[in-house]
C-alpha cells in the first residue's frame, strides 16, 4: 500500500480552507456565508485526520474530528433559525442591510 | 492507483469548491457544496478513517446539506418579479469579490509557505489496514466519555434553541 505523503494532506486542506474563508467574505447572503464555514470546518477535519493516519492505536485526531462533526451541525441548526428570523424581521439576506439590533 | 485516486477526489474537492466561489446561484452553490462533501469523504477513507467518512456523507450530505437547501427555499427574495428571470442570485459587490481574493489568496500562500518549508518528522508506523470501528468505540466509551456526554447535551440544547428560535412569533400572526 502506497503512502501518500502527510504533506498533500495538508496543502488540499490549506487550499479548502482559503477557499472557505474567501466564500465567507465574499457573498453577500447569510446562507452563503454559512456554506463557506462549513467547507472551513471540513478543511480542519482533513488536517486532524491525516495527522490521526500517525497514530493507529488511539486515533485522537478522528475523534476529535468526530466532535467538530458534532458542534458543526449543532451550529449550522441554530445558525438557519437564526437567519429565518432575521429573514422574518428585516426581509433580507444580505447582511450589510442588516445594520439595526432593533427596528 | 491510490495515488492517483488522491488527486482525482481532491481535484473534485477543490474544483467544487471554486465553484461555489465563483457561483451566482446559490442553490448551484449548495450542490457543488454536496459535491465537495462526497470528495472529503474518499480523502477520509484514503487516510484509513472509514468510520468518519460514513459519518461525513450521513451528518452533512443527509442532513446540513438538506437544511441549507430548506434554508435558501424559505429565504427568497420578495420581489418575485424582478428576480425571475436570475432566481436565488447573490449580489456580490466588487470590493468584497477583491478583498475576498486578496485575503483568500494571501492566507493560501502563507500556509502552503508554512507546509513546504516545515519538514514532519512522523514516528510511529501508519497502519491503516484495519477499520477503526472498534477503537473508536472503546476510545468513546474509555477515555472521551465526558466529551461525548457534553456533545449529547450540546445536541439537545441546540436541538430545543433552534425549533425555539424558529417559531413564529410574529404578533400579527397570533
Amino acid at each position: 500500500m502506497i503512502n501518500i505523503p502527510v504533506e498533500h494532506y495538508l496543502i488540499v486542506a490549506a487550499a479548502l480552507f482559503s477557499i472557505g474563508l474567501a466564500i465567507a467574505i465574499t457573498k453577500q447572503h447569510l446562507i452563503g456565508i454559512l456554506l463557506g464555514i462549513e467547507l472551513m470546518l471540513n478543511a480542519v477535519n482533513i488536517n486532524l485526520i491525516a495527522f490521526s493516519r500517525h497514530d493507529p492505536e488511539r486515533i485522537g485526531g478522528q475523534l476529535f474530528a468526530l466532535f467538530v462533526i458534532v458542534v458543526a451541525a449543532a451550529e449550522v441548526t441554530v445558525a438557519l433559525a437564526i437567519i429565518l428570523r432575521v429573514y422574518g424581521h428585516y426581509r433580507s439576506v444580505d447582511p450589510d442591510k442588516i445594520n439595526e439590533l432593533k427596528k | 492507483m491510490e495515488i492517483a485516486a488522491f488527486y482525482a477526489f481532491s481535484g473534485l474537492a477543490i474544483v467544487s469548491a471554486l465553484f461555489i466561489l465563483f457561483s451566482k446561484n446559490l442553490i448551484y452553490a449548495a450542490f457543488a457544496l454536496f459535491l465537495t462533501f462526497l470528495g472529503v469523504a474518499a480523502l477520509y477513507v484514503l487516510a484509513g478513517a472509514d468510520f468518519l467518512a460514513v459519518t461525513q456523507i450521513m451528518v452533512y450530505v443527509g442532513g446540513i446539506l438538506v437544511l441549507l437547501i430548506f434554508g435558501i427555499m424559505l429565504t427568497q427574495q420578495t420581489d418575485r418579479a424582478a428576480v425571475s428571470s436570475t432566481p436565488n442570485r447573490v449580489i456580490v459587490s466588487i470590493t468584497r469579490q477583491f478583498s475576498g481574493f486578496i485575503v483568500g489568496a494571501g492566507l493560501f500562500g502563507f500556509l502552503s509557505y508554512i507546509i513546504v518549508t516545515s519538514n514532519f518528522k512522523m514516528t510511529g508506523e501508519t497502519n491503516i489496514s484495519r477499520s477503526t470501528l472498534k477503537t473508536i468505540g472503546v476510545e468513546l466509551m474509555t477515555s472521551h466519555l465526558l466529551p461525548f456526554e457534553i456533545a449529547a447535551i450540546l445536541l439537545l440544547v441546540a436541538l430545543i434553541g433552534a425549533a425555539y428560535l424558529a417559531l413564529n412569533r410574529n404578533p400579527a400572526h397570533d
